[in-house]
């Protein structure tokens, strides 16, 4: 059972209509016990990186999620939900993440001739190869964010150039995040919480 | 690099896309979900739902729609028409449409597009501005209500102080030009890109092919709808797009 963290964000619910029309077994939650339970957590995310992080205090999951990155459960954090991910953002001040990828969230700078936000189908290429982004490369996926993750090589699995190169999917070890929204972009991105199902059914995080 | 990004637009009453689409292999002509599935796998970008029964109807219809049509069809979805509340956003949103276009209440009250950006983001609101041009005083105007009826204002200016007030988006239909399938309103966006930073959707005009390598060669747009010509297959998707690639246009 995978279960998508229930914290009155945007796109929750379309994260579970792709789970539910891929016949992924998936349940919407806040709740520790049933988070504790999972095979493989998600967290959506839509909007102001303080304000998520506010909702997820109020509903006291951050020490729950990050015991349960800990304890090797498969995550995936999807656009806003992967920047939290990381150990702090500059959106509207500093703001602490979750603090389980090395790297932090800063604004796509708007002199560089782009629109802001980057907003649209971009296309993706994969810098490493791994079972989460086998099917993203130079494939377009849809984005809608004004912040991105600056991180390491190492974790950056693809990335999408817009003004800065910026990371479109990041893993390190059995944590994974999507800046683009998969339940927006079409049968690419579906076959991506396909990838992610295939992580949390078999557990193999190889890059290969 | 971004792709531009091609736009069909459904009418919608009452649950039912109105007029219907001629696709092959489409039985039923007027189900939303049905219709949407086919422009997904002919690789269109981005949907428009334009709630046409509106205005002076309270109905949930459109919201049952937009919740089946996400059900089925993963990509963004925009729902225009009737829009007058955050409320309504609200419930537009939760049932799976990405962003809304808000047009005659946002005239009436341009707060309405702060109280959405506000509480959904930016990129959720799109203003839709109906525009025609006037000879009288040489400059475009804006029209609400469906394009019957005239206001003051100048389109320029009206999207500047839209963006001002929150709109992360705008959706401009050339009253001159729908309809003709003589091409999109070319002056009127290359004026409407300079004005403003954020994403501009081209709407009116288009008949054949040139019409959308035109609009992207000649200006600044980031994306164009079109309704008749894709619905009764005298354009197809894929047409289009292999006609911007040759072109050198940045297309998914």
């Amino acid at each position: 059972m995978i279960v998508i963290i229930d914290y009155d964000t945007g796109n929750t619910r379309n994260v579970k209509k792709a789970l539910d029309y891929l016949n992924i077994d998936n349940v919407l939650s806040a709740d520790s016990e049933v988070i504790n339970q999972a095979d493989g957590l998600i967290l959506p995310g839509v909007g102001a990186f303080k304000k998520a992080v506010d909702a997820l205090n109020e509903r006291q999951l951050i020490p729950v999620i990050q015991a349960a990155a800990k304890s090797g459960m498969p995550m995936l954090g999807i656009c806003l939900g992967m920047q939290l991910l990381f150990d702090r953002s500059f959106e509207f001040g500093e703001t602490a993440g979750l603090g389980l990828i090395p790297g932090e969230v800063v604004a796509i700078p708007d002199d560089l001739g782009v629109k802001v936000p980057h907003m649209g189908w971009d296309q993706n290429q994969v810098t490493q190869p791994s079972v989460i982004a086998k099917g993203f490369d130079q494939e377009a996926t849809y984005f809608v964010h004004s912040y991105y993750v600056k991180t390491s090589e190492k974790y950056t699995l693809a990335t999408c150039d817009y003004g800065v190169t910026l990371p479109s999917i990041v893993q390190k070890d059995n944590v994974i995040g999507m800046q683009f929204h998969p339940e927006k972009s079409g049968q690419v991105g579906l076959n991506g919480l396909l990838a992610f199902k295939e992580l949390v059914e078999n557990g193999n995080y190889s890059r290969n | 690099m971004l792709a531009k990004r091609i736009i069909p637009c459904l009418d919608v009453d009452h649950g039912r896309v109105k007029k219907g689409v001629n696709f092959v292999n489409l039985t039923d002509v007027g189900d939303p979900v049905a219709i949407a599935a086919a422009y997904e796998k002919q690789g269109a970008d981005e949907l428009v739902f334009l709630d046409i029964t509106a205005t002076n109807e309270k109905r949930p219809a459109i919201v049952d729609t937009i919740e089946q049509v996400a059900s089925q069809v993963f990509m963004p979805l925009t729902v225009g028409g009737g829009i007058h509340t955050v409320d309504d956003m609200q419930r537009l949103l939760k049932a799976g449409a990405d962003k809304v276009a808000v047009n005659s209440a946002a005239v009436r009250d341009p707060q309405l597009i702060t109280a959405g950006a506000e509480k959904f983001g930016s990129q959720c609101v799109v203003l839709a501005i109906d525009s025609k041009w006037d000879d009288a005083t040489k400059r475009y105007q804006v029209y609400v209500n469906g394009g019957r009826q005239a206001t003051d204002l100048d389109v320029i200016e009206w999207a500047k102080q839209g963006v001002a007030a929150g709109a992360g988006e705008l959706l401009v239909t050339s009253m001159d030009k729908d309809g003709t399938k003589t091409g999109f309103d070319l002056p009127l966006y290359q004026q409407l890109t300079q004005a403003v930073n954020v994403p501009i959707i081209a709407s009116g005009g288009c008949g054949q092919v040139s019409h959308f390598t035109d609009v992207f060669a000649q200006t600044d747009v980031d994306a164009a709808l079109a309704a008749s010509v894709f619905h009764f297959g005298e354009l197809t998707i894929p047409a289009v797009k292999q006609a911007l690639k040759r072109n050198g246009v940045t297309v998914r």
